[in-house]
């Protein structure tokens, strides 16, 4: 089989080329206007641009303005993590019929109210399952093995004065995952290659799981060494990780967040790491991301990555794709490919 | 005079130098054998030739420790060499063998913390972990935005070089991932349903990622040259867990400086611990300080089993890893 193109050494994000799985024959929804929310990928972007009439919001100087002026052409909305639509913006779009989120994560969309205007949501399940719980993992070993403090000692000069210091094993420790979906179900299955036992908290129990269950976080974190946050952000969620589940993870206990900034409480988040009441923790999401809190920047038990969960370019085409299949879809009438409203 | 009786009681073990895991466990080492420490009286001196050389049937040593030819004339009554690493290249096997002295390593104990480490180096080498991490550390991301995509570990070619209990832990971990694996070795191994390569260049060709998990020898000295990173070709990415110069670390710098491959995970180096500066600017690689064994759980691992194989020693029984 082909080698897979691999941009590592690039300095540009994504390369614009044409995808051969999406349709050839160009279909004539020029006159559909798209609200895209946010920047979020160049290829997704002339993707839209070549099949519909594109609307940038980010460029826009007035945008209440600007929404007022063109609402009646906005027919569909694609947001992702960051940015997505809330009922004031549901509202002042009265043309709105779709919402195609370039995410799987859709608490940037009031649903119920989506649900309650018809109007349709669509995300891009499955393509970033692997990528996730990839980098699930990846946390986990650079913050048990503190691959980036060694990497900084390296590159520093610091080993031809002496040796970095011991860190902690990861094979064999126990995994306890919130929300045991998609993602969280992929974090296990690579877990147990490291002979981790696994245990999980979600709402309800699942009868075919072969992973213990607990039936609250503190009872999860109280047994398990590493707890790594993989359900969706909902009001049930919010701080979910809390000093409470803190104080039960413990010194030796270490976080590792690829879901959303807001299931942590960050600010008792950062207390504990400083303090040394819990042991590590890695980190891709943040409460006010692109902010980051700069207490962490010194610590060498910590991990902060910028929100690249889904960030490779195979998985990022994938999904923007997605969005484009089911826009399209929505359009012709067609059944969306991965509707969630 | 207690104490002297006491260690009379116990085997004398010779300590060619202070290994991590002997510095970690020296007490626990002193309960079990009287210990000759090599740097306080060296076996070259007429003190230590009188009183211990006659005596002393086990040594430990470390990687940080040869044991030369040299060393072993000086020690006629030596029937063990423990080494506390897995690597048993600083050890005179020739000479060893000639002398009827057994060598014995770490067997398995750091297999899994090996093969973590490498797996943990090739995520970050693809998904550019640690150069996100400079990234907001530096305050980069409130300012320039979104950082640069990374490549999908899932459904990649991996070719492990080298097979044994740390190449095995390797191929284990990343099938969870979706990674193809394939192998070479010196012999293909019957038991093991994966794809094997004899020619490395021929691995190297039809693989994205190596990751290099074989012992230092004669044969496999720069075995990585620049015709193997050529057939790796520039999307092609490396991982060394094992010795620094299984790679030609020269034309290896060349390589990445040029773009013939695309990023490396490295834990050990040629000139250890030195580093070519020209790896120092490049995003694209991981470095690691030789750490790949050293958690404390590894630590007491190995200290229970040098113990063990000391304790099989000094009751003829066989050796736990030969």
């Amino acid at each position: 089989s082909p080698k897979v193109p691999n941009p590592l050494g690039a300095s540009i994000i994504a390369k614009t080329n044409t995808r051969p799985n999406l349709p050839k024959k160009k279909l004539k929804m020029e006159a559909i206007g798209v609200l895209m929310m946010c920047p979020m990928s160049a290829y997704l972007e002339n993707e839209l641009d070549k099949r519909f009439k594109l609307f940038r919001f980010w460029n826009q100087p007035q945008k209440e303005e600007f929404v007022k002026e063109k609402a009646n052409s906005i027919r569909a909305i694609v947001g992702n993590a960051s940015a997505g639509a809330d009922a004031k913006l549901i509202d002042s779009l009265p043309g709105l019929e779709i919402v195609a989120s370039y995410s799987v994560g859709l608490d940037k969309i009031d649903l119920g109210y989506c649900k309650e205007k018809g109007i349709r949501v669509s995300n891009t399940p499955d393509v970033l399952t692997e990528d996730v719980a990839d980098l699930a993992i990846g946390l986990i070993l650079a913050t048990l093995r503190q691959i980036c403090a060694c990497d900084r000692y390296v590159r520093s000069g610091l080993w031809t004065k002496g040796d970095f210091k011991l860190t902690t094993k990861f094979s064999g420790k126990s995994v306890g995952i919130i929300g045991l979906g998609r993602i969280g179900l992929a974090v296990a299955h690579r877990a147990e290659a490291f002979g981790c036992p696994i245990s999980y908290y979600t709402r309800s129990e699942k009868p075919d799981s072969k992973y213990k269950y607990y039936s609250n976080v503190i009872d999860l974190a109280s047994n398990c060494q590493i707890l790594v946050v993989a359900c969706p952000l909902t009001k049930e969620t919010r701080h979910i990780i809390n000093r409470e589940v803190i104080d039960a993870l413990g010194p030796k206990g270490v976080l590792i967040n690829i879901g959303r900034g807001p299931h942590v409480d960050e600010p008792e988040l950062v207390s504990a790491l400083v303090e040394g009441r819990l042991g590590g923790a890695g980190l891709d999401v943040f409460e006010n991301e692109p902010e980051v809190p700069e207490q962490l920047f010194g610590l060498d038990n910590v991990v902060l990555l910028p929100h690249v969960g889904s960030g490779t370019v195979e998985t990022r085409n994938a999904m923007a794709d997605l969005v484009i299949g089911n826009l399209e879809a929505h359009f012709l009438g067609k059944p969306l490919l991965t509707p969630v409203v | 005079m207690a104490e002297q009786q006491r260690h009379n009681h116990l085997p004398k073990l010779l300590v060619l130098g202070i290994s991590p895991v002997f510095r970690l466990h020296e007490q626990k080492f002193a309960q079990r054998f009287e210990i000759l420490r090599a740097w306080e009286t060296p076996i070259f001196t007429e003190e230590f030739q009188a009183s211990h050389a006659p005596h002393v049937r086990a040594m430990l040593c470390w990687g940080g420790t040869p044991v030369t030819a040299e060393q072993l004339s000086h020690l006629p009554a030596l029937r063990l060499v423990v080494t506390s690493s897995t690597g048993v290249n600083h050890i005179d096997l020739r000479e060893c063998h000639r002398r009827g002295i057994a060598v014995a390593n770490s067997g398995n104990v750091y297999a899994q913390d090996v093969a973590d480490t490498a797996v943990g180096l090739l995520i970050d080498v693809l998904r550019r972990i640690s150069a996100a991490d400079r990234y907001v550390r530096g305050g980069l991301w409130p300012v320039k935005g979104e950082y640069p995509l990374g490549s999908k570990l899932a459904g990649k070619r991996v070719g492990i070089i080298g097979l044994g209990n740390i190449g095995l832990e390797v191929a284990k971990r990343l099938e969870a991932f979706g990674c193809i694996i394939c192998y070479n070795s010196r012999k293909k191994k019957p038991s093991v349903p994966l794809p094997f390569y004899l020619d490395v260049c021929d691995l190297a060709a039809n693989c994205d990622i190596l990751v290099i998990c074989c012992a230092l020898t004669d044969k496999t000295h720069h075995m990585i040259n620049k015709e193997v990173l050529l057939a790796l070709g520039k999307e092609g990415v490396v991982v060394n867990i094992a010795r620094g110069a299984v790679i030609d670390e020269k034309a290896f710098v060349q390589c990445l400086v040029q773009g013939d491959i695309a990023g490396a995970g490295l834990d050990v180096f040629e000139c250890e611990p030195n580093v070519p500066k020209d790896l120092l600017e490049l995003e694209n690689v991981v470095l690691s300080p030789h750490r790949a064994v050293f958690t404390a759980d590894s630590f007491g691992d190995c200290f229970e089993h040098i113990s063990g194989n000391l304790e099989a020693f000094f009751s003829n029984k066989p050796l736990l890893s030969p």
